[in-house]
């Protein structure tokens, strides 16, 4: 074996120590270790989950489509509504018992708050939820702009603390502040859930060094980029950023093909996932050869 | 006294359900449900802006004029 050999070696051993079993670019040839293929455990809100992927239920072009996009998607957890009926005895049935659907795909149910504009409205709409799916899970929504539907922190957080007194696990919809966000975890919550951008932009992650302070203070708090999400490399980018999960509708429900975007989803967040656990490169400004050219000769 | 309740039995009263006049006979929110046809876990209810509980309905005495907001559930995102 010539000296190079060995430094390479060495060299590759050192990166892939974690893998002894295999080298890089072997998946072709071998399995890939069943560790890798299965996404690991992580808690949030009491529960233990795999998927980091958090799917809306709105707006898609029929009720089988949606079941076939949440199957598809992997999710473990469906963001779900209420709305006041517009007329009185409307039947439960109106919607062509999406309850009955949604509940049928075993999924965890997160109801939200969609709509409110004050800190009342939101709790008096959670307690609704609660009882109506049978959950303390909340998707505390509370809107302080009309045209960008940002969230009102000052609303949030009033509403989050009363919330919290009453044993809600509250899923807050914020934005990417810091400091609203501590004030949020002040508030009880344990769980935020940062915009990427305005609810249905489809923008992407439009200030991804806010999202990447949030990682760095908040280490310990389970972080869900929730909103503005367009396509799954936006996706990517927030797992990659170490955040904990995407939850997102408009994108999938409005693709093309919604049940294939929702499998591109799942895919690309358990890709984005698996790249900030293996460490993603530091860049670089010049140009690092990555073939090795010590001792080849310079002319052939 | 609640005031419904010196109403007789066989009498309307009106309400606003979900923003619209509506006449009753139901004089708690409980027995309101039930005449609607609607199963009691199928909605939930607030009455003159507050969350009742399922199981309080039946506490909460319907009055002239009272409100009462019904939601069930729909998509969300």
């Amino acid at each position: 074996m010539s000296t190079l050999q060995r430094d390479w070696e060495t060299e590759r051993s050192a990166q892939v120590k974690e893998e002894p079993a295999g080298r890089a670019g072997d998946t072709e040839q071998n399995a890939l270790p069943s560790r890798l293929a299965t996404p690991t455990t992580w808690q949030i809100g009491g529960r233990t989950l795999t998927s980091r992927f958090f799917l809306g239920t709105a707006g898609y072009p029929s009720p089988a489509i949606l079941q076939q996009a949440i199957a598809a998607s992997g999710t473990q957890v469906v963001t779900v509504g209420l709305r006041r009926q517009l007329a009185q005895g409307t039947p439960a049935s109106a919607d062509g018992d999406f309850f009955g659907i949604i509940k049928a795909t075993g999924t965890h149910l997160l109801p939200n708050t969609a709509g409110c504009r004050t800190a009342r409205e939101a709790i008096t709409l959670a307690q609704m939820a609660r009882e109506l799916f049978d959950t303390t899970w909340i998707k505390l929504e509370v809107v302080g702009d009309e045209h960008t539907l940002q969230p009102d922190p000052f609303e949030l957080v009033d509403a989050a603390r009363q919330l919290v007194k009453e044993g809600f696990d509250v899923f807050p919809y914020c934005t990417d502040d810091l400091v609203s966000c501590q004030r949020l975890l002040d508030a009880g919550c344990k769980i935020l859930m940062p915009w990427g951008a305005p609810i249905g932009s489809g923008q992407g992650l439009v200030n991804p060094g806010a999202l990447r302070i949030l990682r760095a203070r908040l280490p310990d708090v389970p972080l869900i980029v929730d909103a503005g999400i367009g396509s799954p490399a936006d996706a990517v980018q927030a797992m990659e950023l170490g955040l904990d999960g995407v939850l997102l509708n408009t994108a999938v429900a409005k693709a093309l093909n919604p049940v294939r975007m929702a499998r591109a989803f799942g895919l690309g967040i358990q890709a984005g996932r698996l790249a900030f656990e293996a460490g993603v490169m530091a860049q670089q400004d010049m140009a690092v050869a990555s073939t090795p050219v010590a001792g080849h000769p310079i002319l052939l | 006294m609640n005031a419904a309740l010196t109403v007789p039995e066989t009498s309307t009263i009106t309400l606003i359900v979900n923003g619209a006049a509506h006449t009753t006979t139901a004089r708690t929110l409980a027995q309101w449900v039930q005449q609607q046809g609607l199963e009691s876990d199928a909605v939930a209810t607030a009455f003159n802006g507050q969350f009742v509980p399922r199981a309080l309905r039946a506490d909460h005495a319907l009055a002239e004029g009272d409100t009462i907001l019904t939601f069930q559930p729909i998509e969300g995102g």
